[in-house]
């Protein structure tokens, strides 16, 4: 049993060290040149020689990051309980949301530049862009499928819209949101980097662009690792996150 | 000069505007603290029945009158028990059937001040329906017997007026059935309450009812109004009983005069 547990939880790191493996094989037994694909070992290696230039821009691209997740969290929560709680906004929103959702976000960045300027701003705005949707969408869910009979019980007592809501609605939507954020905060850091790619002069994004125009691709992956890592971290906080919180919706599920 | 608590005068019922009659001309008198059950073939609009008395829906034509009121929107004071018991799974045993207090007037206010006198409350109930020590356990931890135990509970802490059921006990095995009507018969007979039981249920109707309506098939419409003098309390050995079993008859005859109409 222990050592069951002990395999389950080497498993991650041994699929990780597996495919680093199957990649450096792969670069050396083809003898693919490094300026098309770098292997692991080469962009590790320089990824350290570079460490204190990609820790400056890994935490620029953090920080954008998380800024643009936590408006995200905010607009999202708000707009996913008037949308779940009222079916005239839904259907008033519903297209608007799925339409804006539809929108490639690197198209907005160079509207985002004409407004605010290269930087910072932008790639905050872009994180917040393309995250703030799956939050939207899963806390409404949570909130519209109430069971009808609870509705009734707590109507026939005398409940309004806003006890519904505080003692049913939010506490039923909380796995929705949770499941929301570990999605959410994996796009923003798409949306932060492919702005810091298109118009910044710092973060992991720009680290990249810069790094390949100088054709130092073993850097270029190195970049992509760091922000992988980041992702995985961030997902994993919470993750850690939704399963303290939300005990009940996960009961019996066996990766507890 | 009536003195019913309930009294629903011509009420007819369509879901929207130019639909069917879901329910046709009803009219029904219940008395304070009586208990009545409705039968009738699934379908025929016997949730709807409930819906209008506790005014989630409003009537088409005529109206209802609670306490000598007509009913406009929601009744505030109802309590409210279905098939699937609706507990919270996020609240244990215990918060959940103190939801009620949470919302219902006055106690909502005093419910924090107060709290350790509610919880005793809560839990001198859920000991007489046998959930003595099950109070800190979540939902999921219980079998489908005690959920619905504690769902009948949450329906009765406030100590409402007026018990709607909607075939509270048709998920359950013959045996928790038969016990929970038992259990149900109980709470009633300590402290009368107005209860309106949905069935299918014959034998659970006859067991628990003062009257039992029975009803058409769609649309809707009450047949046959018995009257059920079964001496209480009614335990096991009524329902071997001639009379018992006479009853049953009775109204499974009804059910079957109404599907093949």
């Amino acid at each position: 049993m222990k050592k069951k547990l002990n395999l389950r939880k080497a498993t991650p790191w041994l699929s990780a060290i597996g495919l680093f493996v199957l990649w450096e094989l792969i670069v050396r037994i083809f003898n693919i040149p490094p300026y098309v694909l770098p292997t692991p070992s080469e962009s590790i290696i320089v990824g350290w020689q570079f460490h204190e230039a990609i820790w400056m821009h890994a935490y620029h691209t953090l920080y954008t990051t998380l800024a643009g997740f936590a408006i995200a969290v905010v607009f999202g929560v708000v707009l996913g309980a008037l949308v779940g709680s009222s079916r005239a906004i839904y259907d008033a929103a519903n297209p608007l949301l799925v339409g804006f959702n539809s929108v490639p976000k690197v198209a907005l960045v160079p509207v985002l530049v004409m407004w605010f300027g290269i930087g910072t701003v932008p790639a905050i705005i872009t994180a917040f862009l393309i995250s703030f949707f799956p939050i939207v969408v899963n806390v409404a869910t949570g909130l519209a499928t109430l069971e009808p009979e609870l509705r009734d019980v707590l109507r026939s007592l005398g409940a309004t819209r806003r006890d519904i809501l505080i003692k049913v609605g939010f506490p039923r939507a909380m796995p929705y949101f949770f499941a929301s954020l570990k999605v959410a905060i994996t796009l923003a850091f798409v949306g932060s980097v492919i702005s810091e790619t298109v118009a910044s002069n710092v973060g992991v994004g720009y680290l990249m662009l810069s790094a390949s125009s100088k054709f130092n691709m073993p850097l270029v992956f190195a970049g992509l690792l760091v922000i992988a890592v980041m992702g995985i971290a961030m997902y994993e906080i919470f993750n850690v996150i939704e399963r303290r919180s939300t005990k009940w919706a996960n009961r019996g599920n066996p990766t507890n | 000069m009536s003195k019913s608590f309930v009294e629903l005068n011509d009420v007819k019922l369509r879901y929207s505007e130019g639909d069917e009659l879901a329910l046709e001309t009803t009219d029904m008198k219940i008395d304070k603290g009586e208990f009545i059950a409705v039968v009738g073939p699934s379908g025929c609009g016997k949730s709807s029945l409930l819906k209008l008395v506790s005014g989630l829906m409003p009537p088409s034509e005529g109206n209802v009158i609670v306490d000598g009121k007509e009913v406009s929107g929601p009744l505030k004071i109802v309590g409210m028990a279905f098939q699937n018991p609706t507990l919270l799974p996020w609240r244990t045993t215990l918060d959940n059937v103190l939801l009620p207090m949470e919302i219902v007037k006055p106690h909502r206010n005093r419910l924090r001040k107060h709290r350790a006198e509610y919880e005793e409350r809560a839990r001198k109930l859920l000991a007489t329906v046998g959930l003595e020590g099950h109070e800190d356990k979540y939902p999921w931890e219980l079998s489908g017997g005690m959920q619905q135990r504690a769902s009948l509970c949450r329906s009765l802490i406030h100590e409402p007026d007026l018990l709607m059921l909607d075939e509270p006990f048709g998920a359950l095995d013959a045996f928790t059935r038969e016990e929970l009507w038992d259990i149900l018969q109980n709470l009633w007979m300590i402290k009368p309450f107005t209860v309106i039981l949905v069935t299918h249920d014959l034998r659970e109707a006859a067991y628990l009812a003062d009257t039992i309506y029975v009803m058409s098939k769609r649309p809707g419409k009450i047949l046959v109004e018995r009257e059920n003098t079964l001496p209480r309390p009614r335990d096991q050995e009524t329902t071997f009983t001639q009379p018992f079993t006479d009853l049953v008859h009775e109204l499974r005859s009804h059910i079957r005069d109404v599907r093949e109409a």
